[in-house]
């Protein structure tokens, strides 16, 4: 850790995360994390980072940061751009999947995320004291991150400094979640609704309201009928991020990272895992239809992303940005090899 | 609803990364002692069994065990064990800890003692030696990080949430709703009947384990006076006492 960088405008909604928590869900903490691991993985790849290393969730307006120590190489993935400002004056377009390379001095300002999540990853990830063993920010316990709350002007992140400028960067094509339908398995409380619901349910179109957080996201749509109204509540029992829960209005509210442990409605169904990211990618107002999968063709589906995910890291290539071709980069950088790249950069 | 426990436990998917196997729809203790047997099983197997090396988080509930398990598991064969293991998961006597807590009843902890001693048409009094005298038993941790629903208030007790839940309910209060006993970990909203304050925390994050309670453990409340809970108050605040102190008796 010899990298800094300075938080000089925190942005809205933007907190530092990693894999997640694990290990105290029977405390009642939750898991956190990631809303889209795979977004994260990508933008930790192009500055040569493990998938889960820790970085900036972005859920509203970007924040602006400055190179307190650097070399630092930095990475946006999702619907979202940046701009660089130079310290010699200059400015520079920094685009999601596209990385650079930001000396001590330099200023990152990030634009709003135009819908759903995206992620800046910077070389080495952040590297915070893990709390209860993860980097996630926990809001609701003040757990995790900074202080377990939101970036704010002031934050220093320490990070890891290139030994020394590349004079090339790193870039992917934007990666396509998954079309189609939202996979689910049915259960736990299929049996508390009604005979046919559920069938109305995958058959019905549900929309995402503005009601949404970390937490989860309310839908709007058929409201679903409980076999009698006894049945729309449980006596509380264990939930998971991708869990539809469905209380006694009818209509259905899908659990994400930051959900409570346990609850006590009905759950009609539970989004698989290779589907999560595709919910944090939702905006509010955006359809979503559902259908249903079993545990053989989740795994498959799983297996698939995870294969996908490697191939897209494999597939990143070099570049060399614009107005960074001096002469010097010339004669000390091999801009024929490593197209594709297999390594993490060198560092300190 | 009434509902009988299964003579098996069922396995019920959570999606395709954790399973719960449920002994019941109700709230029993023996249904929970059962869940905690099998809590028991599971941390043992995953010791040793490659089956169960992908647990990530075993989280016991009134009438569940869930198991959240990696993406590299294979699902199949790790909810076979789990059922195998449940069928064995028998209630036992055997209880967790007991915790001898203190507790403040002054009126400015207990907006609703009154109210509620009026309900049930007994003296404030009356209701502090009640809650007292009883054994709480931690059903689960929930709702927030160190939250316990503790079972056991005397049915004499039981009363509805408010009608209309506060907007801010001050940190560690002393709660009841229906036939459970509970205590706010940190200030936040809640429509529970608030019947007191301890002193102690319900969690904090830089203790080893952060949660006071387990699923499993007795708690027993102590009344205290203002001027001990503030001592009480300080002595943790400053190291001087330590939340262990609190156990009674060891595991039981």
């Amino acid at each position: 850790m010899n990298g800094w960088l300075d938080v000089i405008d925190g942005g809205l909604g933007n907190a530092i995360q990693d894999a997640g928590r694990y290990g105290y869900r029977h405390m009642g903490v939750a898991v956190s994390g990631f809303l889209d691991p795979v977004f994260a993985a990508c933008a930790n790849a192009l500055v040569g980072n493990p998938d889960d290393a820790a970085a900036i969730e972005i859920r509203g307006l970007g924040p602006s940061l400055k190179v307190r120590q650097g070399p630092l190489r930095l990475a946006l993935s999702g619907s979202i751009s940046a701009s660089i400002l130079r310290h010699g004056g200059s400015t520079q377009e920094l685009p999601a999947w596209h990385s650079a390379t930001l000396e001590t001095g330099d200023i990152l300002k990030c634009g709003a995320v135009s819908g759903g999540t995206a992620y800046l990853a910077i070389s080495g990830g952040i590297d915070l004291v893990p709390q209860l063993g993860s980097r996630a920010t926990y809001q609701r316990a003040g757990i995790g991150g900074i202080d377990g709350r939101l970036l704010a002007a002031g934050d220093a992140l320490p990070c890891h400094r290139l030994t020394r400028n590349e004079y090339r960067e790193y870039r992917g094509e934007p990666w396509q979640h998954p079309s189609g339908p939202i996979r689910l398995l049915p259960g736990p409380q299929v049996d508390h609704f009604a005979d046919g619901e559920l069938a109305r349910f995958l058959a019905a179109t549900y929309c995402v309201t503005r009601d949404s957080d970390r937490m989860g996201m309310r839908l709007d749509g058929p409201a679903l009928a409980h076999r009698s109204p006894a049945h729309a509540d449980i006596v509380s029992d264990a939930v998971t991020p991708g869990t539809l829960q469905v209380p006694g209005n009818g209509l259905p509210i899908l659990l994400l990272a930051d959900c409570q442990t346990v609850g006590g409605y009905p759950k009609i169904a539970t989004v698989i895992r290779a589907d999560l990211p595709r919910l944090a990618q939702c905006r509010a107002g955006d359809s979503l239809r559902f259908t249903t999968v079993d545990l053989p063709q989740a795994r498959e589906i799983q297996r698939q992303e995870a294969t996908r995910l490697t191939r897209w890291q494999q597939g990143i290539t070099t570049y060399l940005p614009a107005g960074y071709l001096d002469e010097n980069a010339l004669y000390t950088c091999n801009l024929i090899d490593g197209v594709v790249r297999a390594e993490p950069p060198i560092r300190d | 609803m009434s509902t009988p426990s299964y003579t098996t436990p069922r396995l019920l998917p959570l999606g395709d990364s954790a399973w719960t196997v449920e002994f019941a729809q109700h709230i029993d203790p023996a249904i929970h002692s059962r869940v905690m047997a099998l809590e028991a099983l599971v941390d043992e197997a995953r010791r040793h069994d490659p089956v169960f090396a992908g647990i990530v988080d075993i989280v016991p509930t009134f009438r569940s065990l869930t198991v959240h398990y990696r993406p590299d598991t294979d699902p199949l064969g790790l909810g076979e064990r789990l059922l195998a293991l449940a069928g064995q998961a028998e209630a036992s006597p055997l209880g967790g800890r007991h915790w001898l807590l203190p507790a403040c009843f002054d009126p400015e902890f207990a907006p609703d003692l009154a109210v509620v001693a009026e309900r049930h048409g007994t003296s404030p009094a009356d209701v502090v030696q009640t809650l007292c005298q009883t054994a709480f038993r931690v059903y689960m941790i929930g709702f927030m990080p160190g939250f316990p629903y503790m079972g056991g208030l005397p049915a004499s007790l039981h009363t509805p949430r408010l009608s209309s839940p506060r907007k801010c309910v001050p940190a560690r209060s002393i709660a009841i709703a229906g036939e459970m006993c509970a205590v706010y970990p940190w200030q936040s909203p809640g429509g529970w009947n608030l019947l007191g304050q301890t002193p102690v925390d319900l969690f904090v994050a830089q203790d080893n384990p952060p949660a006071l309670l387990a699923s499993g453990d007795f708690v027993h409340w102590q009344a205290v006076d203002r001027g001990e809970y503030a001592e009480i108050e300080r002595a943790l605040a400053c190291g001087d006492l330590h939340r262990q102190h609190f156990l009674h008796g060891g595991t039981a």
